[in-house]
């Protein structure tokens, strides 16, 4: 799921005109040590229907408490998403299901604790958020024989207790996006935004973070169409292709003639469709009605206040930072990759120790992908390796050659390995000699070179580079056969 | 009337001075279950080994010289709505029948720490829906004072096990009047605190913003060390109030000179002539004792029942929505879960549950919630404001606990609805989340008792409890 926020991977224009409206309601199980109204662990993988107590199962007279920690994280991911943090409600959502041990879930309904934020995306598209709510998840069913998995059709299910109960906060944006593109991005950010502010590990594949997508289409200007929500994304490139998939079928359904109906639909990742789960007329009715073994959650401002000044600095901020320092664009994918790896404090390191921050950014984003936020090799090493590259004493392959090293040993002295390796940048006249040879050589080429054929070039370059035991600096070679031409 | 039995103040005081043993005033108490029990049905359990192993334990701590709790040794009998860890409980419901709670009410806990003999586990109408005991899997309850007749309900068992001398002191419920109309047919005191004055936790839930555990008990001197027992703050119940339990046996002996006394300017109809003589007579003796008394009207009475009977199955229906044979209880297997579901409620739930859930999700549905649900919310805010405006000009509001005496069995089961008129008195505090009791004060028709009941604000049980036992002195 790396760096999935500017992969350039475009999803293609829509056909005639029509233009999709995409929402997404994204939920996340929040880190706590314990479930959101009980003392019952939070802990995803362990032996089914041991993190379970009364509250969990639902017994008779069992009463739900809330967690402060669960509403702190709540709070901390509203705040990193621009959110107005509120006084709060909780309803009950009733509905019958085997892993619904209540037969109600908990959630907050009409007034939640987070609303009205929004998250910039690249190209300065604001997303809005219209609100960031909390809730407890639902145990895990599985569904033994059959051949779909599902319920129906299968012998027996199984269910696990372990999840029911486990906080989580859904967050519902505004239908303000209007590709797959921004869908994926809007989701990549919003993990990394989790991921910052501590609320989440955001897992996809061990379902911590979980996508719904809403989508419908119309012609620019008119207004919303039918929408229907996929259910069962469970990745990054399957939200994109997901969402093409379905704009396109309601594109074909309204050509044909046909009329979206609003229904549920589900994500079948191994076909690459979606297919009706339910339609609206079999919908459940939640009856949700005010909670009434829960009071008012009225957060005071002083708490909320210093949740705030503990957030830390949000992926936005840091990508332009490390863009500003390293003069890269804030939007380019390795500024992307580096803040998720948290690797921009390291480079920052680097250009406090007199290196040059461009030239770090592109060593780091190569070389130090298993690093982590904090890489073995010192700071100031690297920034050693940058200067000997820029100030010509290493060609661009040499300074490669001692960067992989120095991973490979953890670290080490990059003056030291040059000089073990015998590289030396060889001095222009050297150069000069070798491009006369060439040239004498490569008649035919140099012919075609000067006649224009820039291609020309690559073997005049490749008998030079090979003369001289790739010591010549490439950049060094193009720039005096360009000369040459010129002259 | 009733037999006169020990009261709880004296069993402990006599247990814990030696005069006699826990042991032995558990037998007596055992001894009467025998004789009348199989008559009056006011037990779904007797715990007598459980009882009798709590009982040598006091005694044996008495002989060590131990400090004891305040109930140290009292019998009290507990609603079977109210979880015991490892002894059955069943709300009186076949769907709940054989389940085992593994752990115990918070009430149930405080009790256990006073010292106090739970020896049993009384019957009710199912999950409390009801206000005869007639509506329970294991049979009616019987009046002890006239076995033609109902107990009252919800909590009927826990009132026939008291009036029957089955136990010093039991626990009820109270959604609509479960606990204050029982206590009204069977001569007892009976209080339904304030609303978040007693934990919730691990009572088996009715209408969860309605439901008030309280005590059944002879006199206003025990009902006030009960709730002394099991009032205050629980923080594994969200609307547990912060405050402690203020203190009321220290106030009542305080009298009521220059108490304001609201009465009823608009009396519903339905009374008996007879209950209304006895609220007469409860007036002057107030006004005798120093206190006056001030017409006050509640505009949005009649609008109680009503919202009452949406509010509660509305939330009954959510709370009921569980027993659904996946987890425990009854289960009746059949081919898939929806056909399981279905089968299980149908066969594990009686007919008056079934009706209230049925209205209840009625109440909670699309298209029909601010018809129903929705305007009842609004007549819960009205009575507030109305008894806001009453306690502007009174400290309490003095009411018939029931409009009529004890009735015979089989009276009004075929129409719900005159059941449901019997709590008219009793719902309105219940909605409005303020406390209120109901204290025996003569007899009526049949010479069977009258309750009259006392409404106070939330959190006035001291002064509750001080025109309780003026009542009380007077009677």
């Amino acid at each position: 799921m790396s760096n999935a926020s500017s992969a350039p991977q475009h999803s293609t224009a829509l056909p005639n005109g029509w233009e999709m409206v995409v929402g997404l309601e994204v939920h996340v199980e929040l880190d706590t040590k314990t479930k959101l109204f009980s003392a019952s662990p939070n802990r995803f993988g362990d032996e089914p229907n041991t993190n379970i107590d009364p509250v969990t199962l639902g017994l008779p007279g069992a009463l739900p408490v809330l967690n402060k920690h669960a509403v702190e994280l709540a709070i901390r991911l509203g705040l990193a998403l621009n959110c107005k943090v509120q006084p709060s409600t909780f309803h009950r959502k009733n509905y019958f299901y085997q892993d619904m041990p209540k037969a109600y879930q908990i959630s907050q309904y009409d007034q939640p604790i987070n609303i009205d934020g929004y998250m910039m995306l690249p190209g300065d598209v604001r997303i809005g958020i219209e609100r960031a709510h909390l809730e407890e998840d639902t145990g895990k069913s599985t569904h033994i024989g059959g051949t779909s998995g599902r319920i129906h059709g299968s012998d027996y299910s199984l269910v696990d207790f372990n999840r029911a109960g486990v906080p989580l906060v859904e967050i519902v944006s505004r239908p303000d996006i209007r590709n797959s593109d921004q869908a994926r991005q809007y989701v990549a950010e919003l993990r990394s935004i989790l991921l910052a502010v501590g609320a989440s590990d955001a897992k996809m594949e061990e379902g911590s973070m979980r996508c719904d997508v809403n989508v419908s289409v119309r012609k620019p200007g008119e207004p919303f169409g039918t929408r229907c929500e996929i259910k069962n994304v469970n990745s990054i490139r399957a939200v994109g292709k997901a969402i093409d998939y379905e704009a396109r079928r309601q594109i074909d359904v309204l050509e044909s003639g046909g009329t979206i109906r609003q229904e549920t639909r589900h994500w079948d990742d191994s076909e690459g469709r979606t297919h009706t789960l339910r339609t609206k007329e079999d919908a459940d009715d939640y009856r949700y009605f005010l909670e009434p073994d829960l009071v008012l959650l009225d957060p005071d401002q002083e708490w909320i206040e210093s949740i705030r000044a503990s957030l830390p600095m949000l992926p936005a901020a840091r990508r332009a930072q490390l863009a500003e320092l390293t003069g890269a664009n804030k939007e380019s994918e390795s500024v992307y990759v580096i803040v998720e790896r948290g690797q921009d404090e390291y480079i920052a390191a680097v250009a406090n120790a007199g290196g040059d921050a461009a030239r770090a950014l592109v060593y780091v984003q190569q070389a130090f992908a298993e690093e982590g936020a904090s890489p073995k090799v010192a700071a100031k090493d690297i920034a050693t390796l940058t200067q000997m590259e820029r100030d010509a004493k290493l060609t661009a392959t040499q300074a490669k050659t001692i960067l992989s090293e120095m991973v490979a040993n953890g670290g080490g002295d990059p003056v030291a390995l040059a000089a073990a390796k015998g590289f030396e940048a060889l001095d222009t006249s050297a150069v000069e000699a070798m491009v006369d040879a060439a040239i004498a050589q490569q008649a035919d080429a140099w012919a075609k070179y000067c006649a224009g054929e820039e291609k020309a070039m690559g073997a005049l370059v490749g008998a030079i580079m090979k003369a001289s035991q790739g010591k010549a600096d490439g950049k060094v070679v193009t720039a005096i056969l360009q000369a040459r031409r010129a002259k | 009337m009733t037999k006169s039995f020990a009261t709880v103040v004296d069993i402990a005081q006599d247990i814990a001075s030696g005069k006699t043993s826990a042991t032995e005033v558990l037998e007596q108490h055992l001894q009467r279950i025998n004789e009348r029990e199989s008559e009056i049905n006011a037990f779904n359990l007797v715990t007598t080994e459980q009882a009798r192993q709590t009982a040598a334990q006091v005694d044996a701590d008495i002989k060590a010289g131990k400090k004891l709790g305040p109930l140290a040794g009292v019998p009290v009998a507990l609603k079977d709505n109210m979880c015991t860890r490892g002894i059955e409980t069943t709300c009186s419901s076949k769907i709940l029948e054989g389940w085992k709670p593994p752990y115990d009410a918070t009430v149930v806990t405080r009790l256990q720490q006073a010292g106090a003999v739970m020896i049993g586990k009384t019957n009710l109408d199912e999950f409390a829906m009801g206000s005869s005991t007639e509506n329970s899997a294991f049979g009616p309850t019987k009046n002890p004072l006239d076995t033609s007749r109902v107990p009252g309900g919800s909590s009927g068992g826990s009132a026939a096990a008291v009036a029957a001398g089955f136990a010093a002191a039991s626990l009820g419920s109270d959604t609509g009047g479960s606990i204050r109309q029982p206590a009204s047919l069977c001569g007892l005191v009976g209080v339904k605190p304030t609303y978040g004055l007693v934990s919730r936790q691990g009572i088996v839930a009715f209408a969860s913003s309605l439901d008030q555990v309280g005590p059944f008990t002879h006199t206003v001197a025990d009902a006030a060390l009960m709730m002394e027992v099991i009032g205050g703050h629980d923080p594994l119940d969200s609307t547990s109030l912060p405050q402690p339990m203020p203190s009321l046996s220290s106030v009542l002996e305080q009298g009521v000179k220059g108490m304001r006394i609201g009465r009823l300017a608009d009396m519903p109809d339905g009374c008996e002539p007879e209950v209304l003589a006895r609220m007469d007579a409860a007036y002057a003796a107030l006004q005798s004792a120093g206190a006056t008394i001030v017409d006050i009207s509640l505009p949005s009475l009649s609008y109680c029942l009503t919202a009452y009977y949406l509010v509660a199955p509305a939330e009954a229906s959510s709370n009921l929505a569980r027993y659904d044979g996946v987890r425990y209880g009854m289960r009746v297997e059949t081919g898939d879960l929806h056909s399981m579901y279905g089968a299980t409620r149908a066969a594990g739930f009686g007919a008056e549950v079934k009706r209230r859930i049925m209205l209840g999700t009625y109440a909670l549905s699309a298209g029909y919630f601010d018809a129903y649900y929705g305007k009842a919310l609004k007549v819960r805010r009205l009575i507030a404001n109305d008894f806001a405006a009453a306690y502007e000009k009174c400290d309490v509001i003095l009411t018939p606990t029931s409009p009529t005496v004890a009735f015979p069995l089989g009276d009004k089961t075929s129409d719900p609805l005159t059941m449901y008129l019997c709590d008219i008195f009793t719902i309105p505090t219940n909605l409005a989340g303020h406390a209120a009791m109901s204290v025996p004060f003569g007899t009526g028709a049949h010479n069977l008792p009258v309750g009259v009941q006392v409404l106070a604000p939330a959190l006035g049980e001291q002064t509750m409890f001080r025109v309780a036992a003026e009542l009380e002195r007077a009677s």
